[in-house]
């Protein structure tokens, strides 16, 4: 191998860097299934219950290597998902307490067996041990990346061979098992990575902080698409810059929290900015709703308060469209109106343009055709339709506009047409005697 | 206040045993909610999150009092469950992600927190995570009593206050969140309510017993009272015994392999757990074994009983020999064990290598045959069922049909001469 000469005699800040990247990108994949299947704290589950196997292999084998300690640790998170399955199986006990239950009783086992580990008579030193509570990445050998790359490199093999089936099982294992897919086989692999992954990583950055580096790339990459390739990619690109840029900021602290407190600021930062997903986005869209409503809110009034008079456009007293309904900031919506060319105000009238006018119809006629419907096929009453009506209009596709015309044309329900608007089903404010 | 001296000159093990108790039943009060609510990780979660707002509250006051502490604690625990909540409300992430992000995040800061003011102070990691049980006697004492055990008193007490408090909203909003909100209860400020009791509580347990074993505490004896009954108040009461049991037996056990005492007792309460899954009366697995055991004994046995009636009827001179019988009941051992349960209550002799009915057993056997064929006729009568379906159901029903339902189908039937395959209902 041409890189050991080159790895030997890496220093040991460039170890930890390239350690902690491989074990974020690890864990950033792992932790999307994981995410994604609703199991984010198995992870948390996981790491405690691996400490009574780290113990034990301590006990039993004598050695401190990382592979006998993480076999030991496998072999007991491994009997921890049994324990759940079969508590959330056989007995009335919900999967939240029994995650709680099996975590803290092998977590206090495993306190139980580190303290016979320390006693002297055992061979007193528990040093590496207690890296796994933890973390000490500073601890790192060569021989751990070495271990972390084959594992990452499994990891990556099994995601990529059987990519098709975990899609699948994460987002629908009910159509994945009728369509004869091995769905508990394929969880149960999904199960295994995430506890391989748990469990190497363990040493490296400790228990809780293990749980995180799961739950945080994946939950970050989650904001930023919808796609589980994208996903998975982001996630693990997200796991690989939160460790060693985590260690380089953190130095002085411990490693493990440095990495955390990284991941989770990738977490708020696309929390606030992500685009869709993301809270800056998500208000941004709901401002922009919210203002067109209110707009083609304006323009169907006032179509409905001129429609008296057309064809001929009348100039409508402000004083009229503002008593008309309730409106928020009227004058700023009058004045995009204005700017968009759909009407001409006055200091005190205002006037639909004839452009606007075509608007302020077919927005009418979207509004009355949904009333209609609901009026003669939802047998709603017609003096209920119109707040009905007012919440879907702005969300009719044209095509459903277009469907509804022709059915009511069809059965011959639709009414003469004024500028190809119905009339309105029920009375408008504009019929009653003006005060 | 001024204790008696029996009580300020017990033995370091009594304080040890007491401590340990005290926290079990502070946190079975809380703990029973949390599994009812199906928030158990919610525990796991406050219990690391309160971590940061420890160390502010020590860094401002100065001191690990306990009224800075029990603020830290609660205005923390109020942060990560409203932190908890947005994130998945608003921000749509997973609620087990979300607890996920806010507790690691949190206890990352902690950790950060811990190094960079209080290097070395009364902040060992290690203590975060397992507690220092052994050490209870030996810390300064509050009105008499050792300290960790003076603030898990007051924590206890002030649980118990507030939960009989707020005995029915809680019970409702636990077991009915919707119907609570429905009737005006305020869901939520009773959730905010109870995490924050969570959060002190946690913090009170965190000197003796550690962040992850408090979780031991809060969920494994509420989870085994809830196999062992079906009511809140009883349920809290046995988790609070079991807590205390599992403190005796821990620490018992501890002291007897020489380890750490508080891993010793969540240990102890695993093992009463466990013992209640295998041998809960109702819910164990066990008695669930053993009552599907004894009915599918109880079929096998009237099965064959209905089996030689039908055989008799059909040709008195004819009968079923015991290899045949085992054979047809399809079940070999569990057959063989039916057969001599019924020889032996003498429902049926054994001729040679044959089996025959005895008085008694033909009267039973005549019941049985009874109840099936007055259901074949109800489902043909009543439901208008064809005749070549009716059998598999009246032969499944049949061990389920006592006097009561017989008598109510025999009055609201038409015929119950015959059953609709042409055969005589018996009497």
């Amino acid at each position: 191998m041409s890189g050991l000469p080159l790895l030997l005699g890496l220093s040991l800040s460039s170890k930890v860097m390239i350690g902690t990247a491989l074990l974020g990108g690890m864990a950033g994949v792992v932790g999307c299934f994981a995410v994604l299947r609703g199991r984010a704290l198995v992870g948390d589950m996981l790491a405690h219950a691996a400490l009574p196997g780290v113990a034990l292999a301590f006990l039993l084998m004598g050695s401190r290597s990382i592979l006998t300690l993480s076999v030991g640790a496998l072999a007991t998170g491994l009997l921890a998902i049994a324990t759940i399955a079969v508590i959330v199986r056989w007995t009335r006990t919900k999967e939240d307490a029994a995650i709680g239950i099996v975590l803290s009783t092998f977590f206090g086992a495993g306190v139980v067996l580190l303290s016979v580990v320390q006693k002297p008579a055992v061979g007193g030193n528990k040093a590496g041990l207690n890296s796994y509570l933890f973390g000490d990445p500073g601890n790192m050998l060569t021989g751990d990346l070495f271990v972390l790359a084959l594992v990452g490199a499994i990891l990556l093999f099994t995601v990529a061979l059987l990519f098709k089936e975990f899609k699948v099982v994460c987002f629908d294992t009910d159509f994945a098992q009728s369509q004869g897919w091995p769905t508990l086989t394929l969880d149960l692999l999904m199960m295994a990575s995430l506890a391989v992954v748990t469990i190497v990583g363990l040493p490296i950055v400790g228990v809780i902080l293990m749980a995180a580096m799961i739950i945080l790339p994946a939950a970050t990459a989650r904001f930023w698409t919808n796609r589980l390739h994208i996903m998975l990619l982001l996630a693990a690109a997200f796991g690989i810059a939160a460790g060693p840029l985590g260690t380089y900021l953190g130095r002085g602290f411990p490693a493990g929290a440095a990495i955390v407190l990284t991941a989770a600021s990738f977490f708020g930062v696309s929390l606030l900015l992500a685009p869709d997903r993301g809270v800056a986005a998500r208000l941004m869209a709901e401002y922009q709703l919210r203002k067109r409503i209110t707009r083609e809110h304006l323009l169907r009034s006032l179509y409905e308060l001129s429609e008296s008079q057309l064809p001929d456009i009348p100039c409508l007293p402000l004083l009229t469209v503002s008593q008309y309904r309730h409106w928020d900031s009227l004058e700023k919506m009058l004045q995009l109106e204005a700017e968009a060319g759909t009407i001409l105000r006055t200091e005190q009238t205002i006037q639909l343009t004839p452009f606007g006018l075509r608007r302020a119809a077919e927005l009418t006629k979207a509004h009355r055709l949904w009333e209609m419907y609901l009026v003669q096929y939802a047998d709603i009453a017609p003096d209920h339709v119109d707040r009905d009506a007012d919440d879907v209009e702005h969300l009719l596709p044209e095509s459903l506009l277009v469907e509804l015309e022709q059915q009511l044309a069809e059965e011959d329900r639709l009414p003469n047409l004024v500028a190809e608007v119905p009339s309105s089903p029920h009375e408008l404010d504009t019929d009653k005697p003006q005060q | 206040m001024q204790l008696p001296v029996t009580l300020a000159t017990l033995s370091p093990d009594a304080w040890i045993v007491l401590t340990g108790a005290a926290t079990n039943v502070a946190c079975a009060l809380v703990g029973c909610f949390l599994v009812l609510r199906r928030m158990s990780l919610m525990g796991d979660a406050l219990s690391h999150a309160v971590l940061p707002g420890l160390v502010l509250a020590f860094l401002f006051s100065g001191s690990l009092g306990i009224v800075s502490l029990f603020l830290g604690a609660a205005a923390v625990g109020l942060l990560s469950t409203f932190l908890t909540q947005t994130l998945h409300q608003y921000a749509r992430v997973p609620s087990d992600a979300s607890m996920g992000v806010v507790f690691t995040s949190l206890f990352a800061c902690g950790v950060i927190l811990i190094k960079k003011y209080i290097n070395g102070l009364h902040f060992d990691i290690a203590c975060v995570y397992e507690g220092s049980l052994e050490l209870v006697p030996f810390t300064d004492s509050l009105a008499g009593l050792p300290r960790p055990l003076f603030t898990t008193l007051v924590v206890l007490i002030v649980n118990l206050a507030l939960v009989l408090a707020f005995w029915k909203e809680l019970k409702l909003s636990s077991f009915d969140a919707n119907l609570a909100t429905t009737m005006g209860y305020p869901s939520a400020a009773l959730h905010y309510l109870l995490m924050t009791m969570v959060a002190v509580t946690t913090v009170a347990s965190f000197e003796a017993v550690g962040s992850i074993l408090v979780v031991a505490m809060l969920i494994v004896p509420a989870a085994t009272a809830h196999l062992l009954c079906d009511r809140l108040a009883v349920m809290i009461a046995i988790s609070a015994g079991v807590g205390i049991a599992a403190s005796v037996l821990g620490y018992w056990a501890a002291v007897y392999c020489d380890t750490n005492i508080a891993g010793m007792m969540t240990v102890a309460s695993g093992v009463l757990y466990g013992l209640a899954v295998l041998f809960s009366p109702r819910y164990g697995i066990c008695s669930t074994l053993l009552r599907n055991l004894s009915m599918s004994i109880r079929v096998l046995r009237e099965d064959l009983l209905s089996m030689l009636y039908r055989i008799e009827e059909l040709d008195a001179s004819k009968s079923l020999t015991a290899a045949k019988a085992r054979a047809a009941l399809d079940s070999s051992w569990l057959a063989r064990w039916a057969i001599a349960a019924l020889a032996r209550t003498g429902r049926i002799q054994r001729v040679g290598d044959r089996l025959q009915l005895t008085d008694a057993g033909r009267d039973d056997a005549r019941q049985l045959v009874r109840s099936h064929r007055l259901w074949e006729t109800y489902l043909v009568e009543h439901l208008g069922m064809p005749l070549d379906h009716v059998h598999e159901p009246a032969h499944r029903i049949e061990h389920y049909i006592d006097d009561r339902i017989r008598q109510e189908l025999e009055e609201n039937l038409e015929t119950t001469e015959q059953d609709p395959h042409g055969r005589e209902i018996p009497d």
